[in-house]
């Protein structure tokens, strides 16, 4: 019996990372997955961002676990578009219990050099597109008579951290949308948290980008895995570089299940004590 | 597979309600149990106490289920005793990873200029010194195993006050406090420290007459129903209280292996209380 029988859970970001990794442990579990994905480069985002070959891959992984999902190329700038993927795919699979808005971005500079692009960008993803992401799936979660949404922060949601504002801003953003949602939700037993991962050992922080962010002082040949990893390691209270995402993945699940059906309005940490610190 | 098979829990107030209720969450998903329970009536606390027969019926369940219990009669008070029965409990089981620190009182209600100095102290050395105790006790056997996760029972009044409590609110947030020191000075160990922040609990502890006129100054012989109301308002879900099984779900999911990497966490299980 898995933790979550019969439930269906919509992801963004689905198609590598976090989110790849959410769809995996929720379909272990016993869910069927509608998951989106921009599959497209921004051209803000210093790093390679997800394909479509890696979205296919996800969906392939799924199938692997003989568990039903429907993806689809969306990204959650685009409102319309998130609205007829959710609605395609709880017409195909049913109901939606599920939110993971997992979908995000980084990039850097300092706060006075930032470009509106830049910023511009970060917002529209990492906080607008949450509030999209929600607003499409609200309706189905409360037609299935509850839910839970669990949306992606990061301990940059928490406290504050030089040369990202943009990104910095938003996550805290999402932490003021949790808690109203939370209040909004509450009266139809829909549940809304938010998990703020320190580190995760994922594409969007293993880069030239975040290398060069975290040992600006190391020359470009020394910034390797390792040494990024003693850098990460400072922030941490336990002694651990990073997490993996299947750390992060198993917060969603237990948010996720009806283990956690009285939790909500949370700030759930995932940091090695990050934040404690 | 279990959730948490082959490790060892120690939790005290293991005699009923919550505490029971972790006893027999984490034994079915394989642990053993290292139990204490005072057993005995705490004069300035407001319910009838836990006897030797309700800690005999925790071991009758857990044993029921196939795990082993070490279930010994102590008070967290007595730091000897606590770690009589820790050392005992762990040399009999062999190791200790799991510890769930969820002893503690109610009280008696009245406003803080009125507290009688014995209350006080009876409050702050169970709810606040009692866990302290029970951490000191068993962070060798942790550390000995490699590692471990503390789970520290606080409340709601853990994060934000409650008027006419003020000796139960203070040793709820004294325990954040705690918990976070904690967090930091044993992550070198890969010892894990959190806290959980229930709101009201479906247990003895709350569900009596004098929590009934604690929330209901209005009434004169409030009943069950008439607290439920008052309980349903200061959650943001429309339930006036969680069930002790929640509370363990969230032991469970902290002592296992899933939150590896969680610690230093204050962890509401309140259906959005301190959100509202």
């Amino acid at each position: 019996m898995g933790r979550l029988d019969g439930k269906v859970a919509f992801i963004t970001g689905a198609a590598r990372g976090q989110g790849r990794s959410h769809a995996l442990r929720m379909a272990q579990e016993g869910a069927d997955i509608i998951g989106v994905d921009i599959a497209e480069q921004i051209s803000t985002v210093p790093y390679a961002m997800a394909t479509q070959e890696d979205l296919d891959e996800t969906v392939r992984q799924v199938e692997a676990l003989d568990r039903r999902i429907v993806a689809r190329k969306v990204d959650v700038r685009d409102g319309e578009a998130l609205r007829a993927a959710v609605d395609e795919g709880v017409a195909e699979l049913g109901r939606l219990d599920i939110v993971a808005a997992n979908a995000g971005i980084f990039s850097s500079g300092a706060a006075e050099e930032l470009t509106e692009e830049q910023w511009g960008d970060m917002i529209e993803v990492n906080l607008s597109g949450v509030w999209r992401t929600c607003k499409v799936a609200i309706p189905h979660l409360r037609a299935a008579g509850g839910g839970s949404i669990i949306i992606t922060s990061s301990t940059a949601g928490l406290n504050g951290f030089p040369n990202f504002a943009h990104y910095v801003s938003a996550k805290h953003g999402v932490v003021g949308l949790m808690r109203t949602l939370a209040l909004e939700l509450a009266p139809d037993m829909i549940r809304v948290n938010s998990v703020h991962p320190t580190s995760v050992d994922t594409d969007m922080i293993q880069n030239e980008t975040m290398y060069e962010l975290f040992a600006p002082d190391l020359e470009p040949q020394q910034r390797t895995r390792e040494a990024l990893g003693e850098r990460f390691t400072t922030l941490n209270a336990l002694p651990i570089p990073w997490v993996e995402a299947v750390d992060i993945s198993n917060a969603v699940l237990f948010l996720a299940s009806d283990e956690a059906r009285y939790i909500t309005g949370v700030t759930l940490p995932v940091d090695a004590g990050q934040t404690t610190k | 597979m279990g959730r948490v098979e082959g490790k060892v829990a120690f939790i005290t107030g293991a005699a009923r309600g919550q505490g029971r209720s972790h006893a027999l969450r984490l034994a079915e998903e394989g642990a053993d149990i290292i139990a204490i329970d005072i057993c005995e009536a705490v004069p300035t606390n407001n319910i009838p106490p836990a006897s030797e027969k309700d800690l005999q019926e925790t071991v009758r369940q857990v044993e029921a289920l196939d795990r082993r219990i070490i279930a010994t009669k102590a008070d967290v008070r007595d730091y000897d005793a606590v770690k009589a029965a820790v050392d005992e409990g762990v040399a009999q089981l062999g190791r200790l990873d799991i510890v769930a620190a969820n002893a503690g009182i109610a009280g008696t209600p009245s406003r803080a200029e009125e507290i009688p100095e014995d209350h006080w102290t009876e409050m702050i050395d169970i709810n606040l010194s009692g866990v302290w105790k029970s951490c000191k006790a068993a962070i060798p056997h942790l550390r000995a195993s490699g590692g471990g996760s503390i789970i520290i029972t606080s409340s709601d009044a853990g994060l934000f006050a409650y008027p006419n409590i003020a000796h139960y609110v203070s040793a709820k947030h004294g325990l954040v406090g705690l918990m976070r020191t904690l967090a930091l000075e044993l992550a070198p160990d890969m010892i894990r420290v959190n806290s959980i922040h229930p709101t009201t609990v479906s247990t003895d502890m709350v569900l009596n007459d004098t929590i009934y006129r604690l929330f209901r100054p209005d009434l004169d012989n409030p009943t069950k129903d008439d607290f439920a109301e008052a309980a349903t308002a200061m959650n943001a879900l429309p339930v006036p209280w969680v069930e002790a099984v929640d509370i363990s779900n969230a032991v469970l999911w902290l002592a296992s292996d899933e939150a590896r990497y969680v610690t230093g966490v204050p962890l509401p299980v309140d259906a959005g209380a301190a959100v509202k």
